[in-house]
């Protein structure tokens, strides 16, 4: 097993759009590389099994969980964490209206639901509360209960749709 | 002078506004700082080996195979870190008879349960920690193992601590009139017997300790995930041997806590233990099973309960018996046996009657240990309660909101003592149910129901009132000789340039604290909320206090902050006073600026005031005082607890072919006094809801009969997600304690008390028409198809 994980790895990566080289473990989560060797803490990890989306990160353009991708497998990924996202401003108004709607209490899952609510704004339209809190299930929140969070995205989608924004925000970052 | 409250266009009225949190917008962007993003110099990382097995003697480790692994530094035995740290013992005095062994960092010859931390490894890497942790060899002799709460007393169970001559933890009987005589003249006599499950908190950021030991100033430093610094400060320094004054606790950005983070761990005693030993900082992080199996668990009742009605629907007397088991030991230093204390105080709690009789019966047993978690015992004991309720009320044919209104304390009885010894001061649950029927439209919902039933679909409505314990006196710890402190102070400053800074005991873990404090401390000094600073968390800096449990940092750290910025404002304009040669009393702080109190005409910006005290306090009359702190700490003295009430109803569906239960809607209204924030209000309401919701239809801690626990993963012990939780109403009414300026209770734990019986009760009003009924929660399909007969295996 150790002789196994020992194993190192060169990747070349984007990361919030700089170019990244490094030698990492074969073992090493993409999120743990993230947190522990570029300081991008911003991801949290929590379960490690996938389930509850604390992790969530975009990776060419799709949201992933970074603790079910190795950092090897990122070779050649263009990875965005929230940090880059905010830095982009491709999620300012999802961020603004989390704060106006108090959507986040401890903020542990925030930087995740950001994520994954922004993958579901930027395929355009405005979902139901419905299918926000479909897209939502996986990212788990034990502080607010859900409600705040689907009512601030919601009125981002409206905006955004009120806007003719559509999909543009997180262009910079798609 | 006072506040006027009532009038909410007074000056510098924050007290009662939506403000935004002051430290939402770091966590949005990803720039919160919890304990795993702290890096320090030298840091090593620690990983323990647990006990596989629920009890077994320790007879042997061997340390060869994980000493080999690269990048360990030391491992240490329990038998190690016992000749550095001492064990303790959850127990206090005011629970008579409660006893627990004594407790150590890490298992020392014995382990009681499974995850019960045995060696710890300290390595380089937390990955190199976790795999030599895999490698230790242990060998257990296994001792019998006792699982199950109702025969643990039997006399064919074999002890858990011979040393204790049985398995029994504490037990409280509580009587009060005469139950037996009224049983016998009452109309009807309902029974049930009830069921909670065993839950965990599941914070998402998982119990974190990063300490740092400096041997040259003899000063510990541990960064910690709690909900109470200055407990953990004074509990490191009395088993550590430190000077408490040499232990420093800072708690920044916590990640969820809900009671969890409230608690001694062994795990992160020796974190501290091994810090001191190898004098450089050691970071634990737990991962998710050691947060199953190793964060307190809560609510495992069994309960057989009676309730006595007439013909009127006049509740004549309440019958409890409560059991539940604790796990190997009394949790330090708030002890296990809080829980069904709680139940014995708050079982009939909104209701006028005479007759009541309760016990608990704490057991030990060899499952994780459980202790205080959101809204301690008010669950159990507002299912127990309510369920009972609707239970008579079926049974004489009366509206459950009805049977309530009879029964309910009249909203002008107060101050009352409950038949439990608890002392109301003031409530307000007729007005809090006129309130929830209006916000339910109770009758067009009932129409609802009849109309859905005609269409094969099976509705149900669920009322649950409740009351709950916050702003705890002494009495809820100190007074059985725990170093928990129920006062808390704050200390407000104004800086050069006008802004103010305001430090205070009390926590953030995400509730909204700071925000709550900046309104008060603005409202109390008079300037923006956005002009105040707050810091909380760290025991060097703030003033002593207890940080946040039992839904007391608004009612008692608001009010501390409240007259720490009044004192202060009264500072700030003795000064101006003496530089604008006006007599105090007809000057205000108005924004920032010192103002003429009658006409509101401009004086002096504080800014300028600040310039002058701190630069050219020489122009100053001699003599004038020129501090601009103030310090103020609150205990409260007339109540032991200030109750709070409120009332929640559920609708839902109740899918008879699958046993699937579907929200449609949740109402909560509650009373927690001033409101000082109305959006965080309601946002506790709604989070407290759905982690009563989980408790109701998904979550529970699943044990074999040899300890085993079954359900160790997020993806098997189930959690409310966004896809199955409903839009919540949420009504207030405000009834303000007396007992301070500010008026506030507690309001962060009432959703989680009522939501749970709300939901039994509207199942079992949809399942009635089929004479089905569930009492043991949580309500999954297959208990709802067991109850309709639909599985019989």
């Amino acid at each position: 097993m150790t002789g196994e994980f020992s194993e190192k790895v060169d990747i070349e990566v984007t990361v919030n759009g700089e170019p990244v080289e490094a030698r990492v473990p074969a073992g090493r989560h993409l999120v743990d590389f993230l947190r522990l060797d570029l300081g991008l803490t911003g991801a949290h990890a929590s379960c490690e099994h996938g389930v509850c989306g604390a992790c969530t990160l975009r990776v060419d353009g799709e949201a992933v969980r970074g603790c079910l991708m190795l950092a090897a497998q990122a070779d050649g990924a263009d990875v965005w964490t929230i940090e880059g996202l905010t830095d982009q401003g491709a999620c300012t108004d999802l961020q603004r209206a989390f704060v106006a709607r108090n959507a986040l209490q401890c903020g542990f899952c925030t930087p995740g639901m950001i994520v994954a609510a922004n993958d579901l704004l930027n395929r355009g339209g405005i979902p139901t509360r419905a299918q926000i809190r479909e897209h939502l299930s996986g990212n788990y929140c034990r502080c607010t209960g859900y409600e705040a969070i689907v009512d601030a995205v919601e009125s981002v989608a409206r905006a955004r749709a009120q806007d003719g924004k559509g999909a543009r925000a997180g262009e910079g970052a798609a | 002078m006072t506040i006027a409250f009532g009038n909410p266009d007074r000056p510098n009225s924050y007290i009662g506004k939506t403000v935004p949190r002051p430290n939402a917008e770091r966590l949005v962007q990803g720039r919160g700082r919890y304990v795993d993003d702290i890096v320090l110099p030298r840091m090593v990382h620690v990983a323990f080996a647990r006990s596989p097995v629920a009890h077994a003697r320790i007879t042997g480790i061997d340390l060869e195979a994980a000493k080999a692994v690269k990048g360990v530094l030391r491992l240490f035995t329990g038998a190690d870190l016992a000749e550095i740290c001492t064990p303790w013992v959850g127990v206090l005095a005011h629970l008579k008879g409660l006893k627990s062994p004594p407790q150590h960092a890490l298992a020392v010859d014995r382990a009681a349960w499974v995850g019960e931390p045995v060696v710890a490894v300290v390595a380089t890497t937390r990955a190199a920690a976790e795999e030599a942790a895999s490698l230790v060899m242990v060998d257990y002799d296994d001792l019998p193992v006792v699982t199950d709460t109702m025969t643990a007393l039997d006399p064919e169970t074999p002890l858990i601590h011979p040393d204790l001559g049985d398995n029994l933890a504490f037990r409280r009987l509580h009587e009060e009139g005469d139950v037996e005589a009224a049983k016998a003249g009452a109309h009807k006599v309902v029974s049930a017997r009830f069921r909670t499950a065993r839950h965990t908190g599941v914070t998402l950021e998982p119990r974190s300790i990063l300490v740092d030991w400096n041997p040259a100033e003899e000063q510990m430093t541990a960064y910690h995930a709690t909900q109470a610094p200055h407990m953990m400060q004074t509990v490191f320094a009395e088993h550590l041997a430190i000077p408490e004054g040499r232990v420093r606790v800072i708690c920044d950005d916590v990640g969820g806590s809900y009671g969890i983070k409230v608690h001694v761990y062994p795990d992160e005693v020796a974190t501290a233990a091994i810090a001191k030993v190898m004098g450089r900082p050691v970071k634990f992080i737990a991962d998710r099973l050691e947060s199953f199996t190793t964060d307190i668990h809560a609510r495992d009742h069994e309960i057989e309960a009676k309730i006595a009605v007439d013909e009127d629907g006049k509740i004549l007397a309440i019958d409890v018996d409560d059991w539940t088991g604790i796990g190997p030991y009394s949790v330090y230093p708030r002890t296990s046996a809080i829980e069904g204390n709680q139940v014995v105080n708050l079982c009939g709690g909104p209701y006028d009657f005479a007759n009541y009789r309760a016990q608990t019966t704490v057991v030990f047993q060899n499952k994780t240990p459980t202790c205080q978690y959101r809204a301690v015992g008010h669950p159990i004991a507002v299912a127990i309660t309510e369920g009972l309720v609707d239970l008579a009320a079926a049974a004489i044919g009366m509206d459950p909101v009805e049977i309530r209104r009879r029964n309910m304390y009249a909203d002008d009885a107060y101050p009352v003592t409950s038949p439990a010894k608890m002392r109301f001061e003031g409530l307000s649950h007729h007005a809090s149910m006129d309130k929830l029927m209006e916000l339910m439209d109770y009758d067009a919902l009932r129409a609802d129901q009849v109309a859905a039933r005609k269409q094969g679909k099976h509705r149900g409505i669920g009322i649950a009132s409740f009351i709950e314990l916050t702003n705890p006196s002494p009495f809820m710890y100190g007074i059985g000789g725990a170093r928990i402190s129920a006062q808390d102070g704050c200390t407000v400053r104004m800086d050069p340039d006008g802004s103010v800074v305001a430090m205070s005991g009390v926590t953030e873990q995400g509730q909204g604290t700071e925000a709550m404090l900046s309104q008060i401390v603005a409202e109390g000094v008079g300037v923006s909320p956005s002009r105040v600073r707050i810091i909380t968390g760290d025991t060097q800096v703030t003033p002593y206090g207890g940080g946040t449990w039992a839904s007391r940092g608004a009612g008692i750290g608001g009010e501390a902050a409240l007259q720490a910025g009044r004192a202060l404002r009264d500072s700030i304009l003795e000064v101006a006073a003496a530089m604008l040669q006006a007599d105090q009393s007809g000057l205000d702080i108005r924004d920032g600026q010192i103002v003429d109190a009658d006409t509101g005409i401009e004086r002096m910006p504080l800014e300028e005031l600040g310039r002058i005290v701190y630069f050219r306090g020489d122009t100053l009359p001699k003599g004038l005082p020129r501090e601009l702190v103030q310090t103020r700490h609150y205990i409260t003295s007339e109540y032991p607890f200030a109750f709070t009430n409120g009332v929640q109803a559920s609708y839902l569906e109740v899918d008879t072919d699958t046993g699937v239960v579907t929200l449609l809607k949740h109402w909560c209204v509650e009373d927690c006094g001033r409101i000082i924030n109305p959006q965080l209000v309601d946002e506790q309401i709604r989070g407290g809801i759905v982690q009563g919701l989980g408790g109701a239809l998904f979550e529970e801690i699943h044990y074999d009969q040899d300890g085993q626990l079954l359900n160790g993963s997020m993806a098997d012990y189930l959690v409310p997600m966004a896809g199955e939780m409903p839009d919540m109403v949420v009504g207030h009414v405000e009834t303000p304690t007396a007992e301070s300026e500010l008026g506030a209770k507690g309001a962060g734990e009432a959703g989680t008390a009522g939501a749970p019986a709300a939901v039994m009760n509207a199942i079992n009003d949809a399942l009635r028409p089929m004479g089905a009924q569930v009492t043991e929660m949580p309500f999954t399909p297959e208990r709802i198809l067991r109850a309709l007969s639909k599985i019989q295996d």
